[in-house]
């Protein structure tokens, strides 16, 4: 009902909060996009700091641990010479009463500039957006199933910086879709970026339903699926799944869906390889691929930094 | 206090009566419909003109918050709510803390309600001890002590040899079964239907077949044992169109929905509103618009509100922590005629929903305007806006995903027994 | 005031390289602030047969008036081909006004390095300074209405011309 409209945007159609790569125009797209190569001139430099952030709080609110994609927005914020703290808030202290918007309303009193939101729940970061006031911007570090736009947008810099145009790729999208945010943000920024054939490869257990709705090919069958794409985007599978529960075992979801060698030359010679890590090898993808010329794994998390500059720039400029 | 109702339009769907006709009342009856009895003086006249006089509005799923949910609601506050929502007759679920599984309890709560002397409350008891699914309840005691039917709430009634035994010992006594169909390994983790929007959103999801699978069982296990049964809450077209078979073979079977159901569909979940977090879940357009034929055709025959007032700290959360369940008996009224108004039906019909039908699966002698019956009546303005926001419920559930919609319907007058337990 | 004449840009860059000429060496660089800065130096680089390759800055991200404007849509990663310390630099900018970019421009020349001397060449000096800046080579002053923005434009064949804009 009043939930309905699009709270990324201002009244000005400029960026706001970054909560999900759905519902983002393809200009905005762009915009991060093209601000992120700037960044990374940055961080090439001696001097990898610039002091557009200068005074400003950014606080770490990470409800669902990580050690990895907190510490990259951390060194984001330093580098764009922002204050950080870091709020690993603990499920007990959820339990002992205090909510999340509790949390919030408390940190927001003490001169909160930027949020970034990681929670084992769908939807928390919009919860905690509607509640923040006009001058506080949320980034979504992560919510659940839903999105973790960051990573969506790090992954489309780094096809863009291989590939040069979307418009002429063939993508596949492979493993657990059904319990992947970042297959999600993958997947909206993709078609509003124009990529003509999306996939998504992975057992019916794992792929959600319905998704051909959000615009993909659906494979069961790897081989099929990986037949001349120009980029193979891997998925992480999580422990709790590959005990019996969606998929009897590591070993025979390798068989069927793990990227070897031989799987990736089906697909284009030139096609690159990505993954958001941290990686299962042996499991997802065997080491001699991860390791491999067609892997672009690494490059990944250096653009991962730029991209977090990106976005923290223009919310706080907006 | 003798109370005449003149210049009103009388629909009583029971009888198909619609036309304009006062009521007179004596002594909490009604005594006259149209003339008033020899000698008739009245004490108060209520001018109805340009408004609607109809039955008490007969709720059955409306959930006074005690014993044990105080802090969310108390039945001061939702009886009151009920009055003004027009509801003269309420059925409350056993899923209270403790459940409604021993006398006593059930004893308490009706004296309580009586005190407060607003609608008449119709306790649903437990089918099983604690609802916990394992051990038959005193059904006979819970009987006498004033239950009119036996539910298991949205508790999971997983042994299917326990509730062939439940389902056979209601049988014994005619007493009715309500049971809601849903699996409960299906349904496991799920907090939103299993469809496009739960994709997009990635809430974890509750198939159709949750609902058609447990349906399926209930209504062979119903067949088997001749229990009068009743389906609380349906969602998806497959599973009103099994209950439309069962009927069309002579099973004597019911089935109500929520009228949240009869309006919205997953899309309205939008930006993981958790007023959407509901049980069973709010599922496709399809299923929605199948909901509707089934009400309109009968095969679902009432509507109720399932009136679950829940606190902001419980709502104000992330959509799969929040508390599941909507407030809604004020709302009952004013959305009822909504559908009516969209689907281009008749105002009895929608008004036979919500009075006579839930009257008849309760099994009490409600929701008519006879000579002779109880007067519960709703006095009602179908033609005023009013618009749907906190400060306009009395619930202390504000927890509804209609805030800030217009409504047309206010009831203005509500009688329960001859006496004005809401005006305005 | 009227509307200011403004004159040929190329015939100032003209003068602009007469006046660099002797001032130039093997080592200078030449860093221009895009747009119209940076084509200026890579004119003046081809003009002054400079070794080392000319720089570019975009000075966004040290900008004084991010608070009010947010970073501007297309932000040009700066590129700078050769050592910055120690080094002799010249900085190019079309419009040398209030002095704020070349301030901008300065802090970040500072995050590459420490540069032996930073001179600056501007194409059109318009006065109204509000920071202690001067350049050390001038096209031509010029008087231009504080209602007005003036700024560099290059055509198809690389011809370079001088435009006024009512500020809005």
């Amino acid at each position: 009902m009043f939930l309905n409209q699009n709270p990324q945007l201002n009244k000005n159609g400029e960026l706001h909060h970054l909560l999900s790569t759905e519902g983002l125009p393809a200009e905005i797209l762009h915009q991060i996009l093209d601000t992120s190569q700037s960044f990374v001139g940055v961080t090439q430099r001696e001097v990898k700091k610039v002091p557009l952030l200068r005074g400003k709080a950014i606080f770490n609110l990470f409800f669902e641990p990580s050690t990895r994609t907190r510490t990259t927005f951390e060194i984001a914020a330093k580098r764009l010479s922002a204050d950080v703290i870091n709020l690993a808030v603990d499920v007990s202290s959820q339990s002992k009463g205090e909510t999340v918007l509790d949390t919030v309303a408390n940190l927001a009193a003490m001169q909160a500039d930027m949020f970034i939101v990681r929670h084992s729940q769908s939807g928390a970061p919009h919860l905690i957006a509607r509640h923040v006031g006009e001058d506080i911007h949320v980034i979504n570090a992560g919510d659940g199933r839903h999105a973790h736009p960051t990573q969506g947008l790090l992954d489309m810099f780094t096809i863009r910086h291989f590939k040069k145009d979307f418009r002429n790729l063939r993508v596949a999208i492979v493993g657990d879709v059904l319990h992947s945010r970042v297959a999600r943000s993958q997947i909206h920024a993709l078609t509003t970026l124009g990529v003509p054939e999306l996939r998504v490869i992975g057992p019916k257990t794992l792929l959600p339903s319905k998704v051909d709705h959000l615009g993909v090919h659906v494979y069961h069958d790897m081989a099929k699926g990986l037949k001349d794409v120009d980029v193979v985007m891997m998925l992480r599978l999580q422990n709790e799944r590959m005990q019996g529960l969606f998929v009897p075992s590591p070993q025979e979801f390798f068989k069927s869906y793990g990227l070897t060698a031989d799987k990736l030359a089906l697909a284009k010679p030139d096609a690159i390889v990505l993954h958001p890590g941290p990686m299962n090898r042996g499991v997802e993808i065997d080491s001699d691929v991860a390791d491999g010329s067609q892997s672009v794994i690494l490059p990944q998390v250096t653009f991962g930094i730029a991209i977090r500059m990106a976005v923290m720039s223009i919310l706080a400029g907006n | 206090m003798k109370i005449h109702i003149k210049n009103g339009r009388l629909i009583d769907p029971a009888s198909g009566a619609d036309a304009n006709q006062d009521v007179f009342i004596a002594a909490g009856k009604i005594v006259g419909i149209g003339a008033p009895p020899h000698g008739y003086h009245a004490n108060r006249t209520i001018d109805a003109a340009g408004l609607v006089v109809c039955p008490g509005l007969v709720d059955l799923a409306v959930r006074l918050r005690e014993p044990g949910f105080e802090y969310m609601a108390t039945l001061e506050s939702e009886m009151s709510a009920a009055a003004a929502g027009g509801v003269t007759s309420l059925a409350c679920p056993p899923d209270t803390d403790p459940p409604l599984d021993e006398p006593g309890l059930v004893e308490m709560l009706k004296f309580r309600a009586r005190n407060l002397n607003q609608a008449r409350v119709f306790p649903v008891g437990a089918l099983t001890i604690g609802l916990k699914g394992t051990h038959l309840t005193e059904m006979a005691e819970l009987t006498d002590a004033g239950c009119v039917a036996f539910s298991h709430a949205d508790a999971p009634l997983i042994d299917t040899q326990l509730m062939l035994r439940a389902l056979q010992y209601a049988a014994t006594f005619d007493f009715a079964v309500w049971l809601r169909p849903q699996d409960a390994g299906l349904a496991r983790g799920g907090i939103a239907h299993d469809g496009q929007v739960a994709t997009r959103l990635g809430l974890a999801a509750i198939p159709a077949c949750a609902e058609t699978v447990a349906l399926s069982t209930i209504l062979l296990l119903a067949r088997e044992t001749g229990v009068r049964i009743h389906l609380c809450r349906l969602s998806s077209a497959e599973g009103v169109a099994m209950v439309r078979q069962a009927k069309s073979q002579g099973l004597k079977v019911s089935c109500d929905i929520a009228i949240h159901h009869a309006h919205l569909s997953e899309m309205d979940i939008g930006y993981f509103d958790p007023n959407c977090n509901l049980t069973p879940p709010l599922r496709s357009e399809r299923d929605r618009d199948a909901l509707r034929a089934a009400l309109a055709d009968g095969t679902v025959d009432a509507l109720c509100s399932d009136h679950t007032p829940v606190d902001d700290d419980a709502k104000q959360l992330p959509f799969g922590e929040a508390e599941t369940g909507a407030t809604g008996v004020e709302l009952l009224l004013p959305l009822t005629l909504k559908w009516i108004e969209e689907s281009r039906l008749p105002l009895a019909l929608g008004l036979a929903r919500i009075t006579t039908d839930p009257a008849r699966i309760l099994g009490i002698s409600a929701g008519k305007l006879a000579l002779g019956a109880s007067a519960d009546i709703c006095v009602f303005d179908p033609e005023r806006y009013w618009k749907i926001e906190p400060a306009s419920l009395k619930s202390q559930g504000k927890n509804t995903p209609f805030t800030g919609l217009e409504v047309k319907g206010k009831v203005r007058c509500t009688l329960v027994e001859g006496q004005i337990v809401y005006e305005c | 005031m009227t509307k200011p004449v403004l004159p040929d840009a190329e015939h100032l860059l003209a003068t602009l390289t007469a006046q660099m000429r002797p001032h130039v060496t093997a080592q200078t660089g030449l860093i221009g602030i895009v747009t119209g800065g940076a084509w200026l130096a890579a004119r003046l680089h081809r003009n002054l047969e400079l070794k080392v390759p000319p720089g570019s800055l975009d000075v966004s991200f040290y900008r004084d008036d991010f608070q009010h404007k947010g970073l501007k849509h297309q932000v040009a990663p700066s590129a700078i081909p050769f050592e910055v310390e120690g080094r002799d630099l010249i900085l190019v900018d079309d419009v040398l006004y209030t002095g704020r970019t070349i301030r901008a421009a300065m802090n970040e020349l500072f995050d590459y390095g420490r540069p032996a001397s930073i001179r600056l060449a501007a194409l059109v000096d318009r006065g109204g300074r509000e920071l202690p800046i001067a350049a050390q080579f001038i096209g031509a002053a010029l008087e231009v209405p504080a209602k007005y923005n003036i700024h560099l434009e290059q055509d198809e064949q690389g011809n370079l011309h001088l435009v006024l804009h009512p500020k809005n």
